[in-house]
């Protein structure tokens, strides 16, 4: 499973409902349904991804979450997942209240821009990040909306979001004690577990 | 003949005749005191009888929906892209069985068969149906061939409320429920057409108030009339103007003619209504249409589709095209956003495809995939 939800399974608690925003091949909804008898429904927009999620038995729904997400009732999911799709929205800040509105708790993933190798590429190289986690060219990308560590932290406080846990992942083994330390630098990907 | 020796077809199948002897109460508050279902089945029933799936007919369908009533057929039957071996509705997998409703023209008891109590053929005395008629005959069907709870009830346009009016009408009774090209009730437009339909053909003075069958004549020209209505709203502005343009069949637009010039969308629509009204009943389609606009499936639920869905215990995937104009996609998310609501596991996909309502019969390779993936969980515990 990808790194980062794997670490965010700890925060799902059996039985619960999930709303898996982009939820891609449904694996993770899978593994939650299995291992954790979990409740569960993905939107997705890509289509061999929302074919590969049935024939895995996942309820997807094809939404563009861009286009809004008010067709969810208040309060009708446990969890809100946005796994690494935070930085493909065009509006983060409405998407994040809206994950706490339809759900009692949000898990969000998104790569870090802080990461001393993006500063490094920009700072010294004069260049937009180019990585084999971000592979994309500036002018064409999904990702449109990068943020660091401290952007994230910032917006959920102008927005009175409570972090409940922050949790990193590096990229090296080494690195769980740097990242952990100095996320901001050192993190690859951030992962938080939110709410109101 | 080479369509019949392909592996995927199910080959040639014969129509059978149900008798019911109890008497089926209607929502219109009359009864129909014997009645018969004409039907065919594909596939084998497994020992469990836990394969069956239902399909439900649209507008103007029938019972035959896959393979070929004789060698020389030319036609396999209306979903046949959808029913067959190693098709989404596999029937190396799944035993199916295809109804005509009641009030149909195609071996059912309907409008063009005899009225025991006059002797006469019913005509316009046939009681009218609504959808929960059908879904309460086709409930009696199940219990005449054994199936105490169907996989995956199935069906499009039409069909589709159907299967959504199984969900809410017998909910320990259908584990998959499958809508595709549908919607929760008819929009105003969707009425207006439907009336235009009607007026064609109660206007054709061969109609006689429906009582054209003991008259021995039809209302051909009426009939060919609604159904070139109702077939303009199953395609969609790209695929007619891909399929004609505006293409001339005979004439021409340079100056100095004098004979009309006449376009090829005409001539295909004449077509259309006179093969139309050669194969079918005009007081079954004047039935079919109000059954569709009758049809609201929240009206005993305080107009609530949530409050509706909830009484559902099945899952469903839905299903609508992108030119669909007659069902518009919209349609479709609202059938989608008041499961979500009412808390029911759900699948939507939305296809792109450029066939209008028709796409729901066509062989559209994406449509095909969700409907085979979504399948293939059927008969599995999710």
């Amino acid at each position: 499973m990808r790194l980062d939800l794997s670490h965010i399974q700890r925060w799902i608690a059996p039985g619960s409902r999930v709303l898996d925003l982009g939820c891609g091949d449904g694996v993770f909804l899978e593994f939650l349904r299995d291992q954790r008898q979990v409740r569960g429904t993905g939107l997705e927009i890509d289509q061999d991804y929302i074919t590969a999620a049935i024939s895995r038995g996942i309820n997807v729904v094809e939404q563009d979450m861009d286009e809004g997400l008010a067709n969810f009732p208040d309060q009708s999911f446990d969890t809100v997942v946005l796994a690494l799709a935070l930085q493909a929205v065009n509006y983060p800040d409405r998407v994040l209240e809206e994950m706490l509105r339809i759900g009692r708790e949000g898990i969000v993933t998104f790569p870090n821009f802080g990461h001393w190798r993006c500063r490094l590429m920009l700072g010294i190289r004069g260049h937009m990040p180019v990585s084999s986690f971000m592979p994309y060219t500036w002018y064409n990308t999904p990702n449109i909306h990068f943020c660091t560590v401290q952007d994230f932290e910032d917006l959920c406080r102008s927005k009175g979001i409570r972090i409940l846990a922050r949790d990193v992942v590096g990229n090296t083994k080494r690195q769980p004690l740097l990242s952990n330390k100095w996320p901001n630098l050192f993190a690859t990907t951030a992962i938080y577990h939110i709410t109101r | 003949m080479s369509s019949l020796e392909h592996s995927h077809s199910v080959g040639i199948v014969v129509p059978k005749i149900a008798h019911f002897d109890e008497p089926l109460s209607l929502t219109c508050g009359r009864s129909l005191p014997g009645y018969e279902l004409a039907y065919e089945c594909y596939g084998e029933l497994d020992e469990h009888r836990s394969n069956a799936v239902l399909i439900c007919h649209a507008l103007s369908g029938n019972h035959h929906a896959a393979g070929y009533h004789s060698p020389d057929d030319k036609k396999a039957g209306w979903w046949d892209e959808c029913i067959g071996p190693g098709k989404p509705i596999d029937t190396n997998r799944f035993f199916v069985v295809c109804l005509n409703n009641l009030g149909g023209c195609h071996g059912s008891s309907g409008p063009s068969s005899i009225n025991p109590a006059t002797g006469k053929p019913w005509g316009p005395d046939f009681p009218p149906m609504r959808v929960r008629d059908w879904v309460h005959s086709q409930a009696r069907l199940a219990d005449y061939l054994g199936i105490e709870c169907w996989a995956a009830v199935v069906g499009g346009s039409l069909g589709g409320m159907q299967a959504m009016r199984w969900s809410l009408e017998f909910p320990q009774r259908i584990k998959h429920c499958i809508v595709i090209a549908a919607a929760l009730k008819l929009s105003a437009q969707n009425l207006a057409f439907n009336e235009v339909a009607r007026q064609a053909i109660e206007s054709d003075p061969e109609f006689v108030g429906g009582k054209y069958q003991e008259r021995n004549t039809i209302p051909a020209r009426g009939l060919a009339l609604a159904r070139m209505i109702g077939h303009i709203t199953y395609l969609s502005d790209d695929a007619m103007a891909n399929k004609f343009g505006r293409d001339l069949r005979s004439g021409s637009l340079g100056p100095g003619e004098v004979a009309n010039a006449e376009f090829q969308v005409q001539s295909y629509l004449r077509h259309q209504g006179s093969q139309f009204s050669g194969s079918f009943d005009a007081n079954t389609y004047i039935l079919m249409t109000r059954a569709l606009d009758y049809f609201d499936l929240a009206l005993e639920y305080s107009n609530d589709p949530v409050e509706a869905f909830r009484h559902a215990r099945c899952r469903f995937l839905v299903v609508s095209f992108s030119t669909d104009w007659r069902f518009a996609p919209e349609r479709s998310r609202e059938i989608v956003n008041a499961l979500l609501a009412a808390d029911r596991p759900v699948t939507y996909a939305e296809i792109e495809a450029n066939e209008g309502h028709d796409a729901f019969l066509m062989p559209i390779p994406r449509y095909l995939d969700v409907f085979r993936a979504y399948m293939l969980r059927v008969g599995k515990n999710h």
